[in-house]
């Protein structure tokens, strides 16, 4: 219902009482700390950049030998087992993992040295598939690529450009050199744009043969192995299968340790829970015995705080007063309903103190909006069983995904409403089985909507929508006047939100009656004299109103009208933001209609087809169902957000608060009891 | 030329399927694109990319709500015997255009917003619920576009 109210506490102790007033505080997560509100130049800090750092480094050791553990030996995994939460433990399980934790550092580092192992083999592995790639156009050699040639003979081994023939090569070299006696010439392989020759000559004419492939554009491999290229791959083939017989042996060792993943998880965690306290550490102030902290607790908890330093821990402790230029953080409060849609605030911004704290009112037009939006009785009814059994299942998640899916069983209950005032089950799935299957040829709809079906009367129901958005604004409006209220502003209340109440509410009286309005919503209203002219009354005197009161700041009259006239073109604003109610309208529709169109594409590819048929008809109701629930679950989301954010915040909201951030034990894998 | 009229009427859902989903596919595969690229670096993200991926894919699907309103307006569906008459079926085609043609275009231009978000999301996970409304914003013009389609389509008499 409000923000929580923040106290400043400021505590000195001795400092042979820091490690447990520290680690208290850390516990219990209930302060946060302002390290730069002391300053005195006779205090010093310590500096533990150092000290933290091997922290540091030692969680990460941990959570690098878990995550290689994962890799090579993974836990078997349930889709949603990554909502089961931190693991529990009991102080004396945690104690006894850290009394070892220098052996389990040394397995650590051992698997560590494993991993570097097998990324060694793995680069052998593709230097080897390199090389064997690269010798397959010089297969057909039978003798090593770097052969030169014999006692009497010259050889050169190469490429050549373009795609030749042995005669067409032969031609050009004898056109280059006409007067050579004997040359052999030998394609070992043909590529798309060039060829793999070798060529034999004798050894007195080899500087005119290779003057003459020269010219030819004649170059050597860029690389020359020893041996044939036959069997440097046949024995490259054969390191690569001794590297992966070696991979799969480390992978074996490896895989032993499988049992240290545990301690490697809580490790990880006190190192990190360590490392933070000595960040922590090297920003408090110190004089030669003793230690200051400043920091906020909320208000209820200050007293208990105080109580327990000054008693437990000998500590001097005091409240002090926010000083003008402090801002205290913001934690929100609210009842169990209402505190889900926290993160949805939050998201936005988090309201300064002193302002209202819009959640609690916002959550009922949230979990409102959203049900029209999704509007099918059959998806709310999924997603509130669906939420329920995840929600029980699973009752230690994190905290952000548990208020998410809490605020999703609610709006499945609100979805499920709405369904059945539209009269919409799986879109018009009663209908469509009755008649394909049952052969049922009484009336339809079967299920009747409560309320209407919006597909009958669209115009009817987008002037609800605008009705529902109406007020959803007033309300937004109010709250504003309400914080006009509480700041003593009684001129501002009633010029800049009783003059527009006003002004609006003239203007819908007049507006209802009009032939415009009956024809667009086909509804008609007659109104008595009194009323019309108290609508007339009401509109001037709220233009009046804002006119001359909107612009109240400024001095200069002109100024202050001409401010005052462009605060009434507001009024168009206002028109936008009731239109963008629509979308209650459009998205309704869209969800039914999308389902009617699965139920009638199963039902005529299935028409006819007896068992078969229903089967068919089964396959393709759920598979499109779960695709339109969940574009329809995403749209819904997305634009009941727009709603709040756009619309209703528009009208009062300021975000701007800085987010509680107390100091507390941060755990990535454990939570201990 | 009773059966021009229910060419047109088809025309309509027609424009209303074919550029609605056009533009969808545009924009998601821009997003997709975006997505890709973030999920490359780190896969973790790939849920959130995913749904601000998904975000421009509505307009293919408010096209083919209307189309399927159409299609059984002109009692092509369920086989009712309608004949349509050609002013009728001009109408229709009418009625069809907005949410085609915006379709169309807030379905690219919401792909390009949708990137830009994937972006947000790429350096500052934590901004994720900020990052999903500025496509939304988007979207609003294509849901005007649908309530007169589908308003519009439906009250045309046959």
């Amino acid at each position: 219902m409000a923000v929580v109210e923040m106290q400043k506490i400021s505590l000195a102790a001795l400092k042979t009482k820091r490690k447990a007033i520290l680690e208290k505080l850390q516990m219990l997560g209930i302060m946060q700390m302002e390290v730069d509100s002391i300053d005195d130049e006779e205090l010093m800090k310590m500096d533990t950049a150092e000290s933290r750092a091997t922290w540091d480094k030692h969680a990460e050791l941990c959570d690098q030998a878990a995550a290689i553990l994962d890799k090579y030996a993974p836990e078997k995994k349930g889709m949603l087992d990554s909502l089961k939460g931190k693991e529990l433990l009991t102080m004396e399980n945690a104690q006894e993992v850290i009394e070892r934790r220098h052996p389990c550092n040394k397995i650590a580092r051992k698997i560590l040295r494993y991993e570097k192992e097998i990324s060694d083999c793995n680069a052998n592995i593709a230097k080897d598939e390199n090389l064997i790639e690269s010798l397959v156009p010089w297969m057909a050699l039978d003798v090593p690529l770097s052969f030169e040639g014999t006692k009497k003979t010259a050889a050169f081994i190469g490429t050549l450009p373009g795609v030749l023939t042995e005669e067409q090569i032969l031609t050009g070299l004898r056109e280059k050199a006409p007067e050579l006696a004997a040359v052999d010439v030998k394609v070992l392989y043909t590529a798309s744009d060039s060829v793999n020759v070798f060529i034999l000559c004798l050894k007195e004419e080899a500087e005119t043969v290779e003057t003459a492939l020269r010219g030819l554009g004649f170059s050597r491999p860029p690389q020359l192995t020893l041996g044939k290229p036959e069997r440097v791959a046949e024995e490259a083939r054969k390191d690569i299968e001794e590297q992966k017989t070696k991979i799969a042996g480390v992978i074996e060792r490896v895989k032993v340790n499988a049992g240290s993943r545990e301690d490697f998880h809580i490790l990880g965690d006190y190192y990190r829970t360590r490392a933070e306290k000595y960040r922590l550490l090297g920003q408090i102030p110190q004089s030669q015995n003793a230690f200051f902290l400043t920091g906020w607790v909320p208000k209820d908890a200050a007293g208990a705080v105080k109580n327990l330093m000054e008693k437990d821990y000998g500590a001097v402790c005091e409240f002090e007063e926010k000083k003008e230029d402090e801002v205290e953080p913001t934690a929100l409060r609210n009842n169990k309903f209402s505190s889900v849609y926290e993160p949805i605030v939050a998201s936005y911004g988090l309201p300064q103190h002193g302002k209202v704290d819009p959640t609690t009112i916002m959550s009922f037009f949230y979990m409102f909006f959203f049900g029209m939006m999704l509007s099918d009785a059959g998806y709310g009814i999924v997603m509130v069983i669906g939420t329920a059994i995840v929600l029980k299942k699973y009752p230690r998640m994190g905290e952000g995904i548990k208020k998410m899916l809490t605020m999703f069983f609610w709006c499945g209950i609100s979805t499920t409403f709405w369904g059945f005032m539209y009269g919409g089950f799986f879109g018009d799935v009663i209908d469509v089985v009755a008649t394909t299957f049952l052969g049922y040829t009484g009336p339809t709809p079967i299920l009747k909507p409560i309320w209407f079906n919006p597909l009958d009367a669209p115009m009817k129901l987008l002037v609800y929508c605008m009705l529902f958005g109406l007020i959803h604004l007033f309300v937004g409006l109010g709250i504003k006047g309400y914080q006009y209220l509480k700041e003593g502003d009684v001129v501002g209340f009633v010029s800049d939100i009783i003059a527009w109440y006003a002004l609006l509410i003239g203007l819908i009286l007049i507006l209802l009656p009009t032939d415009l309005f009956g024809n667009i919503a086909q509804m008609h209203f007659e109104f008595p004299a009194a009323v019309n002219m108290l609508a007339k009354v009401l509109a001037a005197g709220g233009a009046i109103v804002i006119l001359l009161m909107s612009g109240r700041s400024n001095k200069n009259w002109g100024l202050r009208i001409a401010l005052g006239a462009y605060d009434i073109y507001g009024i168009t604003s206002w028109l936008s933001d009731v239109l963008s109610y629509s979308r209650l309208l459009a998205l309704g529709l869209a969800t039914g209609v999308i389902a009617q169109v699965i139920n009638t594409m199963a039902a005529m590819v299935a028409k006819n087809l007896g068992i078969v048929g229903i089967v068919i008809f089964i396959i393709i109701f759920i598979v499109g169902s779960i695709l339109n629930l969940a574009i329809n679950l995403l749209g819904a989301y997305v634009h009941t957000n727009r709603l709040q954010y756009v619309e209703f915040f528009g009208k009062f909201y300021d975000a701007g608060g800085e987010p509680f951030v107390p100091f507390e034990t941060k755990t990535k894998y454990v939570e201990i009891k | 030329m009773s059966d021009l009229g229910m060419f047109f009427g088809l025309l309509g859902a027609a424009v209303a399927v074919l550029f609605a989903g056009a533009g969808s596919a545009l924009g998601v595969g821009i997003a997709g694109r975006a997505a890709a690229g973030v999920v490359t670096e780190d896969p973790s993200k790939f849920a959130q990319v995913l749904l601000l991926q998904l975000l421009p894919g509505t307009q293919g699907i408010y096209g083919l709500l209307v189309g399927f309103i159409t299609l059984s307006k002109i009692g092509l569906l369920g086989g009712g015997d309608v004949t349509v008459s050609l002013s009728t079926g001009l109408m229709i085609l009418a009625a069809c255009l907005p949410i085609g043609i915006v379709g169309l275009i807030s379905g690219k231009s919401q792909g390009q917003c949708s990137a830009a978000s994937i972006g947000i999301v790429a350096k500052r996970p934590e901004s994720f619920g900020q990052a999903m409304l500025f496509p939304a914003m988007v979207e609003t013009y294509a849901i005007l576009a649908l309530l007169i389609s589908i308003l519009a389509v439906s009250n045309i008499p046959v």
